[in-house]
């Protein structure tokens, strides 16, 4: 009940968005832009036909591959380059170089390189979501406070513990934002990709849709699933703070 | 009695914007085993360099650290560090953290032994609280515990109870003399708090402002438990604030050193 009522406001807010796009579409006689009800019919049409679900699977496998990926890469470089001092000031400046250049400016070279198919997506992913994840991790180690790493020293433990047991643990909730902020981006790119090059996937049905016949219900209704497993994603993330290991950090 | 620490014309100075600034200046002096020795001064005077130079932290320019005659260099679990903000590590348990410095220990052995100085600090029943659930003091007795469980030789105390609120830091100092009166250490605690000086310490080093040099050493003749009130504490204590450079009507009007 209390949560009904604090979402109340903006539920009020997307029915109001709601009528007045439905009253704008039947005020401009538009035949080609839906009104809600044809997104609905469309969304239930894909659904049907099951077209949906395989382009939901295609778009979260690229992104659970690439993603994954970059996990695997980004966290082990990110505590070394953090740590190792040479590590840092010999790749940071790549890594600075490379981070602000737009995925979405990597898919001619995707494309000659990994040609049309999954390759290039999942590269693409890849690319755009391993810079952030770099880049908190690296940050994370360089801002554990002093006092901790005093105090495991003073303790006398190997370096190894040390890492293991105070620098990981530091480091966790940062890396976690990494993951949130890397698969948000993620999410971003493999729509992008899959618009340009791909069969499958739900950017690839965005534009089928709109290549065959204008169905601008199957536009949009692609558009908000996309926001909705967007949002999904993100709650998995936010699911990953409320950790043993991550809460900490929040918790004042 | 014999002498556990001896500094030995221990000087350290720091390059700053304005050159090179002189923090400690030649200072000797020795601690015996058991004792408990403070070091006060005003406030930026050096005190922590001085302490992080004892417990080999930070390394000098010259002199040296002496500890059971051999030179100490580097930090290790025989000299434990207790500093203001605390160390207590915010990702483990109380449980874990006392765990921490057990490293080496049979495994079996290191919970049950955790648990034991969890309740001589009185924090039975928080060995699974995180940090962050625990008060200011209860806090300080997880350092304090997780200090003790390695059973140091010595402790090294930087302020350890000013970021306390005072009945806290009150309680703080008997805890902590209650403790100290089952296990011997030898004890370095630096404070700004001369009344804290003299309730907790055996001898008390006045320190001068920058660069630091010891200005005056005082023995606390008093036996413990020791009565903060009665006038010959309340004599050493404008003793000392003359010393620090409190004038006597100033230093009759503050309650607190």
């Amino acid at each position: 009940m209390q949560h009904l009522k604090a979402s109340l406001p903006s539920i009020t807010v997307i029915a109001i968005l709601i009528a007045a796009w439905w009253a704008a579409v039947l005020a401009t006689h538009s035949l080609i832009f839906p009104t809600p009800w044809a997104v609905v019919t469309g969304t239930w049409e894909l659904i049907y036909n099951g077209t949906l679900w395989q382009h939901i699977a295609a778009s979260l496998t690229r992104v659970a591959i690439g993603f994954g990926l970059a996990v695997c890469i980004a966290v082990p470089l990110g505590l070394w380059m953090g740590w190792v001092r040479g590590a840092y000031t010999t790749l940071n400046p790549i890594f600075q170089i490379l981070r602000p250049i737009s995925p979405i400016a990597w898919i001619p070279i995707a494309i000659l390189w990994f040609g049309i198919g999954n390759v290039s997506p999942v590269y693409l992913i890849f690319i755009s979501s391993v810079f952030p994840m770099v880049v908190q991790t690296t940050v994370g180690v360089h801002t554990i406070e002093k006092r901790y790493l005093r105090a495991a020293e003073n303790f006398g433990v190997s370096r190894r513990t040390l890492f293991t047991r105070v620098v990981i643990p530091a480091v966790l909730p940062q890396i976690v934002v990494g993951m949130r902020i890397g698969l948000g981006v993620a999410w971003l790119v493999v729509v992008a990709a899959e618009m340009i090059a791909l069969h499958s996937g739900l950017g690839y049905m965005i534009m089928d849709s709109r290549n065959a016949g204008n169905r601008y219900d199957l536009v949009v209704a692609g558009m908000i699933i996309i926001g909705l497993i967007g949002l999904s994603l993100d709650g998995l993330m936010r699911l990953l703070e409320g950790n043993r290991w991550v809460r900490w950090r929040y918790a004042h | 009695m014999r002498t556990k620490i001896e500094v030995r014309g221990l000087s350290k100075s720091f390059q700053s914007d304005k050159g090179r600034l002189e923090v400690i200046e030649n200072i000797s002096f020795s601690v015996q085993e058991g004792e408990f020795v403070a070091l006060v001064g005003p406030s930026g005077c050096g005190k922590t360099t001085l302490l992080n130079l004892i417990a080999g932290f930070v390394s000098p320019d010259s002199g040296s650290v002496v500890i059971d005659g051999t030179p100490h260099e580097k930090p290790n679990s025989r000299g434990i560090l207790i500093s203001q903000q605390g160390s207590v590590f915010p990702w483990l348990t109380v449980r874990e953290n006392l765990m921490f410095g057990l490293n080496g220990h049979p495994p079996a052995d290191i919970a049950s032994i955790a648990d034991r100085y969890a309740d001589i600090v009185g924090l039975k029943g928080f060995e699974d609280s995180f940090p962050h659930e625990l008060s200011g003091g209860m806090l300080k007795r997880a350092e304090l515990a997780r200090a003790l469980v390695v059973k140091p030789e010595i402790l090294y105390m930087d302020e350890p109870f000013s970021a306390l609120d005072a009945l806290m830091s009150l309680r703080m100092r008997g805890e902590l003399l209650r403790i100290l009166a089952k296990e011997r250490h030898t004890v370095m605690l630096i404070t700004h708090d001369v009344e804290e000086a003299i309730h907790l310490a055996d001898r008390i080093l006045v320190l001068s402002a920058r660069p630091t040099r010891i200005q005056a050493t005082f023995e606390v003749p008093f036996s413990h438990p020791r009565r903060l009130s009665s006038v010959a504490s309340q004599e050493l204590r404008m003793a000392i604030l003359r010393e620090l450079g409190v004038e006597h009507d100033e230093a009759d009007a503050s309650p607190r050193g």
